[in-house]
């Protein structure tokens, strides 16, 4: 069952990104700076943990995810370490994701042609 | 067959651009919810051998990353997203394509200024306005606790 749920909530979020696409002017990269900037505040609701432990990939592997990820990381670092915390728990709760990308962006474009575009 | 203008009319709207949104729309659930099923198997699997869910979901992340990144530098995620639009976009393979086209693009302008930095060009205010966003909400939830537990 947790199969299905992660295929209809990821499939259901996508949908509202390409209506996005379809009805707004919105750029990809403006759709995905709203998705990630509405996954913490959905997270920071206290909205997005339920769907998330429901839908489990469904709902954390689309950029509200990443969001969700960033707003849990700093929760936890504040609660441990105070303050300083809303500077650590972004980055710490994200690293592995940013890194995964950074690195195999570069191993990519060391082993990858840059295609003629036309 | 004769038709008044407004019959033609609303002939028209039903024809063209809604069924376009309809297919669009189609396109993006089935491949989105595919590519997050994808990661709910992988996530399964990695469990199953003893990671802890955290643990899980990071591998989970980086393993679509890295799928991701294989796919882009053979054309083969950029063909899909002429298709899937946004359900190429939204999920975290989206932003690791997002990464990964740039940097072999602009290969041709050198490993620093070319690779290096245009690898930031949509990732960069992705990471720029999340953590915006998560600092805030965590001075917010500092002063919340303070306040109020």
């Amino acid at each position: 069952m947790n199969f299905v749920w992660a295929f209809v909530i990821g499939g259901l979020i996508c949908v509202a990104g390409q209506l996005l696409m379809d009805y707004t002017k919105l750029t990809p990269a403006r759709i995905l700076v709203t998705y990630v900037v509405a996954g913490v505040v959905l997270s920071a609701l206290g909205w997005y943990e339920p769907l998330a432990s429901f839908a489990g990939c469904g709902a954390t592997v689309p950029l509200i995810g990443f969001g969700h990820l960033l707003a849990q990381g700093v929760l936890d670092s504040v609660e441990k370490i105070g303050l300083i915390g809303a500077l650590t728990g972004g980055f710490t709760a994200a690293a592995g994701g940013i890194t995964a990308s950074l690195v195999c962006g570069f191993l990519a474009a060391v082993f990858g042609q840059s295609k003629d575009q036309s | 067959m004769k038709l008044t203008k407004e019959e033609y009319q609303q002939m028209t709207t039903e024809a063209s651009p809604k069924s376009q949104v309809v297919r669009d729309c189609i396109w993006a659930f089935c491949v989105g919810g595919g590519i997050c099923l994808l990661g709910e198997v992988l996530k399964y699997f990695y469990c199953k051998w003893g990671l802890t869910l955290t643990d899980a979901g990071t591998l989970t992340s980086a393993t679509l990353i890295a799928l991701s990144a294989i796919c882009t530098m053979f054309g083969w995620y950029q063909k899909l997203a002429t298709k899937a639009g946004a359900g190429t976009l939204v999920p975290i393979t989206g932003f690791a394509n997002a990464v990964v086209s740039p940097a072999i693009e602009f290969k041709t302008e050198g490993y620093i200024t070319g690779v290096g930095a245009k690898m930031f060009v949509i990732a960069g205010p992705v990471i720029v306005y999340g953590m915006l966003a998560s600092v805030a909400w965590g001075i917010i939830w500092y002063f919340w606790r303070i306040l109020f537990a």
